[in-house]
């Protein structure tokens, strides 16, 4: 009998199977950030445990609240920091280097093809892009995973997601991934990983692979995954290429983090993506979704462009296409968080941010901010945003707030009219 | 161990997501107790008052897939800093369900049809439950109504029950 991907990495890293259905794996990456981490710490100071099982596999950064906004939030990325310098851990990104945990990490080159990573953050799904096996957890957990280097998980149940056809000009991984959801529901892979393979898959770049992985959790799954080939390669390629002779020797490596042909999935989905259009959500939850074309018209009071789902170089580039020579409506105001200190400035270089700002774009520093109401670009009572993030829960960009989710070329183009509107570089449905 | 006994809260809703039972903004709190006041302060479900609701209660009982969304362990602990302890739901989102565990706290997984005849029979009522985690039965009562249901707690749940939680078992163990 074949294994998945998944079960592979599990039987790489198998520490022990205390019980039937539980595995204990060792971790090669535990990734920090300044709202989970610091009750870790403080409790691991209680006990008595202040350690970390490697400092060289523990990566930590401030990217909620970005700089500080206040007193408390001065005060959790403090203990980060102390803790980090206390422990020696080289990779801590403070700030000014900082950036979004699920950009900033990947684009470090600190992600693998057969890798176990766990965070405090249920987004970090979106590192299985790179063909790893990557989990959030709580607190506790990441706890755990600092001072031992380890972490639990039921069997890794798999469902695949086979998807194919040609998708059309103006449509997205953020489509996609909305689709998926759509199709199977916010319950429809809890304890199972998301596989997702077919030709689609084959020509996304790694951004649009992130993209799609990090709304895994979305649908229940624990990681998303993808497989390893040439293009995970070409992004590794500046941090690995000391490490091998070739790209084909990497990829050779690599190669073996894949499902064999006759692995048994928990559920096989099959779709051709071909007639797919631009999607949206419309409720408080992500597998309520539409076509844009449905929710056209619905006046929205700000846009978000940012995030872990959609704040990379890609997605800035696709919505200063949009809003290039273009004004933002005069009743909305657009927030765009570049998720990275070389996003930002590849974005300056390519002349992005000036478009941006000639638009009437708010363009922050490096930072989760508006997506889940921390810090800034909070809505008021009753406002809606049109955003690119991955979450549209009741109240979760400010307090009887309403997010509707879409990709950036839609959030943009919802920004030239004030009402939520397809994009120009859709051009129909064939 | 801890004490999982108490009287009900019916939520008659799916889907309960971690910004509801604790919106992000109070993340930056860095203790549990600074939680209490807040919790579900978001939930939408019609009728609910998180302010006279949660009062007195130390036992959920809900539908399908609670506490999806974000990893914030600050979820269960909004919980347990209010007293509640055991959450039975028909089944629970992954991360959820671990830290529940992972802070000694229960979550019960429930057939479908047995949830269905707990709010049949008790939902909208004054209801006492009993857990008991070696029996592995919850008794709901209700004046003179009085009904037993069998749940599972075994394997790695169980010891992480039994013992100080993950980070004890861990740190005994690797």
């Amino acid at each position: 009998m074949g294994k998945t991907i998944a079960e592979k990495i599990f039987d790489a890293h198998l520490v022990e199977k205390p019980f039937d259905d539980t595995f204990v794996v060792k971790l090669d990456r535990v990734f920090c950030h300044e709202i989970t981490t610091p009750i870790a710490i403080t409790d691991l100071e209680a006990r008595g445990k202040d350690r970390v099982f490697d400092p060289t596999k523990i990566k930590a950064v401030i990217d909620h609240v970005t700089p500080s906004k206040d007193s408390k939030t001065a005060e959790q990325s403090k203990i980060l920091r102390d803790w980090a310098r206390r422990h020696n851990i080289k990779d801590f990104f403070d700030v000014g280097r900082n950036g979004v945990c699920h950009a900033i990490f990947p684009e470090s080159g600190f992600v693998r093809p057969g890798f176990t990573l766990i965070m405090g953050d249920s987004h970090t799904c979106t590192h299985g892009a790179f063909g790893a096996f990557a989990a959030g957890v709580g607190t506790t957990d990441l706890e755990v995973g600092i001072l031992k280097g380890v972490c639990s998980f039921k069997t890794p149940k798999t469902i695949k997601f086979e998807l194919t056809g040609k998708l059309q000009p103006g449509v997205y991984a953020k489509d996609v991934i909305l689709f998926v959801i759509g199709q199977i529901g916010v319950n429809g892979a809890t304890n199972c990983v998301m596989e997702f393979s077919g030709n689609i898959i084959d020509e996304m770049s790694m951004e649009s692979r992130m993209t799609l992985c990090n709304m895994a959790i979305e649908a229940g799954g624990t990681s998303g995954i993808c497989y390893p080939d040439m293009v995970t390669v070409d992004y590794l390629w500046p941090h690995i290429s000391g490490e091998y002779e070739s790209k084909e020797a990497a990829l050779k490596e690599f190669s073996q983090w894949k499902s064999d042909d006759d692995a048994v999935y928990e559920k096989v989905y099959k779709f051709d993506l071909s007639t797919l259009e631009p999607m949206v959500t419309f409720g408080y939850k992500p597998d309520q979704v539409k076509t844009i074309k449905e929710m056209e018209g619905t006046p929205v009071d700000q846009i978000y462009i940012g995030s872990c789902t959609n704040g990379r170089i890609e997605d800035l580039r696709i919505a200063a296409e949009v809003l290039k020579e273009n004004k933002i409506a005069d009743t909305v105001r657009c927030v765009l968080s570049p998720a990275t200190p070389k996003i930002y400035k590849d974005a300056l270089k390519e002349g992005l941010i000036d478009i941006f700002m000639e638009a009437g774009v708010c363009v922050t520093n490096p930072t989760c901010g508006a997506c889940l109401g921390m810090s800034n670009g909070v809505l008021a009572n009753g406002e809606v945003c049109a955003s690119t993030t991955n979450r549209n829960f009741n109240g979760r960009m400010g307090k009887g707030g309403m997010v509707h989710l879409m990709s950036p070329a839609s959030a943009a183009a919802t920004a030239i009219t004030g009402k939520i509107t397809q994009s120009p570089l859709f051009k129909g449905a064939k | 161990m801890k004490d999982f006994s108490g009287k009900v809260l019916f939520l008659d809703r799916s889907d309960i997501n971690t910004d509801e039972i604790i919106p992000a903004k109070y993340l930056t709190e860095i203790t549990k107790a600074a939680l209490k006041p807040y919790v579900l302060e978001d939930l939408k479900l019609d009728g609910f008052d998180p302010k006279k609701d949660i009062e007195g209660k130390k036992v959920i009982i809900t539908r399908e897939n609670f506490g999806c969304g974000s990893s914030r362990e600050h979820a269960p602990w909004a919980l347990e800093v209010n007293n509640i302890f055991t959450v039975v739901a028909v089944n629970f989102a992954r991360i959820f369900r671990q830290n529940m565990y992972n802070c000694g706290m229960l979550a019960i997984d429930m057939e479908a049809s047995i949830v269905d005849d707990m709010f049949a029979n008790f939902a909208g009522k004054e209801t006492l439950a009993t857990v008991d985690t070696e029996k592995t039965t919850i008794t709901l009562k209700a004046g003179d109504l009085e009904k037993s249901y069998a749940f599972k707690l075994e394997g790695f749940d169980k010891a992480l029950i039994d013992s100080d939680g993950w980070v004890g078992y861990a740190d005994m163990k690797y």
